[in-house]
């Protein structure tokens, strides 16, 4: 682990968050996501069928992904490439700093990557004295304000266009101070003017991928800025960062899980730019890198192929969960305490960290299903959750409170005889203690209902005793 | 058909009345009995306790699978078996298989008494075909879609069909009614704040129809959303459906005082 998590304090993080008057002023814009991307779906009636076959093409990757590995590693080569296995973020960030300091690489562009914020990429190379350059819009946006992404594909959606304006000023300092920055397109093109020397700078470009294709040997990203081009054509070095489950066997593979991709996402029909890089520049070639090197990060994903949640690895980082999740929507990305927020960092997150470190995420969901609902590799979110919960409860890293209360209810939820004993006298008191008012403004234990909410007072007599007595005890 | 004929093919249906109706609110157990008496069934009700759900999304997969065992035990004699909720149906429905998926001889069980259970304004639209109920409410109504009988079982047009024939009742849109109330079993106290700051903007949900009473499928949620709707002081009154449904609404709504004893 690169990154410090900060998930164990989990709730102190929610509190945080409910309480920045800023955040939250910034955190309805993730529900735009949600009409857009039903509208999307809408106007593809073979959605749900394009969900199964994205499904069935990675779940058969993944189940033959050594071969597909080794096919990909084989054409990498052919087309000049190089392939550097990584097994971890330190081994990830060595291969990356050996191919900077070969190349005395005093600045390196980046197209947006969430590996490279799993493994700490940015901090390691200014440890080196290597400048990295973030060039997606959003990810420039919290580089200057020196954060972390709050969502996997609108990395700063936490901030407001008043924060932007501030930071540039801020940060632009010779630039007038009387320019006008009061419309969007004006932040815009200054960062766009910003960067473009970036770009003409650089050394190396790295970028992610959304794709790798066996077939081919070719790295796929999928943006609407441009950005991710100029990263990885203008430096003399390309290196592709990614993962291994990122493997897709053929391009036509590819095309079939781009049609649920930018629709889950953004509810584009496609991003607006969808761009194949395989190997250096050839002969005859009017422009592109010299090198082209991909460093792929395993990172316990290997260890969790045929395991409870494998079905992890199908994800392809669309976002639609959180865009969809009521715990996101309520504090935002910061909160999950790591790299990858929402449900499915909510999975992956323990997977990646450890689940002692980790294990708030999966706990605090409600369940309620709207992010398997719209995930376009049918991934059974909730259920990964659930099985995290119960490693936690095997391992007894379940709170012991939480472990008692459970453990004394299931004493009786097993025994209805003893059940009834002990629930009927519990009822009926508290009925008549909360008959003058109908609810409770305070519970003991009840702390975490009753600060904000009433509690409901009984109505008496259980259904069971009363249906009893109205059958004359004849069932 | 002669009386005898009827009363043996008189549905055999075992209410499985859920922990949250058995303990707080019988009057909703009772609505239901009445809707499916109302629609033919023979109504038993054997001694049970949960569903299991609360160990089974703790983690505590040992304690759920001793639950689910007796519950298939217990209900073997119906021909099925109804809950006045989503959530305690769909655990009967999507996660008792799931919960013996290592042990074959269970699972087959499983599997086959989940195949006979159902929500309950599902099982009598979509299995017996009732399609309106002789009741009337003099009241202007926004529904919420529970999430575990919205997702997991497909529960949406079944409610919003039956209240539609209540006479006197007027159904509102309830924007984001397919959002989480926030409630989710024991979620609502061990993150207690998360939970009260999703209810709170589905309160102001309800609060922005001209709603005067709020009516679901579940009785969790509905004690979350009445609790913060009272909290705030807001006057809507928060029901069952079915307690609406079985024109049974002369109980106090759900957290409020007995008449006699507020005077």
């Amino acid at each position: 682990m690169s990154v410090a998590a900060t998930t164990p304090r989990f709730k102190d993080n929610v509190h945080d968050a409910l309480h920045d008057q800023r955040l939250q002023g910034a955190l309805p814009h993730a529900r735009n996501f949600i009409s857009r991307r039903a509208d999307a779906v809408a106007r593809l009636p073979e959605f749900d069928a394009l969900r199964d076959s994205a499904r069935a093409i990675k779940d058969h990757t993944l189940a033959h992904l050594d071969l597909y590995l080794e096919a990909y590693e084989r054409k990498v080569a052919e087309a000049g490439g190089h392939v550097h296995y990584a097994r971890d973020s330190a081994e990830a960030i060595a291969v990356i700093l050996g191919i900077c300091k070969a190349h005395d690489a005093k600045v390196v562009t980046k197209g947006k990557s969430m590996i490279s914020e799993e493994i700490g990429l940015n901090a390691a190379l200014e440890s080196e004295g290597i400048a990295a350059v973030e060039t997606d819009l959003g990810e420039y946006v919290i580089q200057l304000r020196g954060e972390a992404p709050s969502h996997i594909i609108a990395p700063a959606i936490h901030v407001t266009r008043d924060d932007i304006e501030a930071d540039f000023r801020r940060v632009h300092r010779d630039l007038a101070a009387d320019r006008d920055l009061s419309r969007p397109e004006q932040l815009l093109s200054e960062a766009r003017a910003i960067l473009r020397d970036r770009f003409l700078a650089a050394d190396v470009g790295l970028t992610g991928a959304n794709f790798l294709v066996a077939e081919t040997g070719t790295s796929i990203i999928v943006t609407n800025e441009g950005n991710g081009d100029l990263t990885q054509t203008l430096p003399k070095v390309h290196v592709v960062l990614a993962s291994i489950e990122k493997l897709t066997p053929t391009l036509n593979d590819v095309a079939q899980i781009l049609r649920v991709l930018a629709r889950s996402a953004t509810g584009q029909d496609m991003s607006v730019y969808t761009t194949l890089s395989t190997g250096p520049r050839r002969v005859g070639d009017p422009d592109g890198p010299e090198e082209y090197h991909v460093v792929l990060l395993d990172n316990g994903r290997s260890a969790t192929l045929g395991g409870p949640f494998d079905e992890m690895l199908r994800c392809i980082r669309c976002g639609a969960c959180m865009n969809h999740c009521p715990v996101y929507h309520a504090v935002g990305g910061h909160a999950y305490g790591w790299v990858y927020p929402g449900p499915m960092g909510a999975v992956l997150t323990p997977l990646l960290i450890g689940v002692a470190e980790g294990g708030h995420l999966p706990n605090a969901s409600t369940f309620c299903g709207r992010c398997e609902a719209v995930c376009p590799m049918r991934i059974p979110l909730p259920n990964l959750m659930r099985t995290w919960r119960e490693r936690e409860f095997e391992r007894r890293l379940t709170p012991p409170l939480t472990r008692a209360a459970l453990r004394l209810w299931a004493f009786f939820a097993k025994r209805p005889a003893l059940y009834r004993l002990a629930v009927e006298p519990a009822m009926r008191g508290l009925a008549l203690i909360g008959r003058r008012r109908g609810r409770f403004a305070w519970l003991p234990f009840g702390g975490g209902w009753t600060r904000g909410r009433d509690f409901p007072a009984p109505q008496g007599a259980t259904f069971q005793s009363r249906w009893r007595a109205r059958s004359g005890a004849t069932q | 058909m002669s009386e005898s004929q009827a009363a043996k093919t008189q549905l055999r249906v075992g209410l499985f009345v859920t922990c949250l109706v058995d303990l707080f609110r019988p009057s909703v157990g009772f609505a239901a009995v009445k809707l499916l008496e109302d629609a033919g069934c023979k109504v038993i009700v054997p001694p049970q306790t949960c569903c299991g759900q609360p160990a089974f999304n703790s983690g505590d997969r040992a304690d759920a699978q001793a639950i689910a065992r007796r519950n298939i035990e217990t209900f073997a004699g119906c021909d099925y078996v109804v809950a006045p909720s989503g959530s305690c149906a769909g655990m009967l429905v999507k996660h008792y298989p799931d919960l013996f998926a290592d042990e074959p001889d269970m699972a087959i069980k499983a599997t086959a008494f989940s195949a006979k259970c159902y929500e309950l304004v599902s099982f009598l639209v979509d299995k017996l075909g009732v399609t309106s109920v002789a009741a009337s409410y003099a009241g202007v109504v926004a529904y919420h879609d529970s999430c575990s009988g919205l997702r997991e079982l497909g529960v949406r047009d079944q409610p919003r069909k039956l209240l539609a024939s209540v006479e006197g009742l007027r159904l509102v849109e309830l924007d984001e009614a397919d959002v989480c109330c926030g409630f989710g079993g024991t979620f609502a106290v061990k993150y207690g704040e998360l939970s009260d700051a999703i209810v709170a903007r589905k309160s102001d949900k309800i609060a922005a129809t001209d709603a005067d009473t709020l009516l679901a499928g579940d009785l969790g949620c509905l004690m979350n959303m009445a609790g913060k709707l009272q909290r705030q002081g807001r006057a809507v009154k928060v029901r069952h459906v079915a307690e609406v449904l079985a024109g049974m609404t002369d109980a106090p709504a759900i957290g409020e005082p007995v008449e006699s004893a507020a005077k």
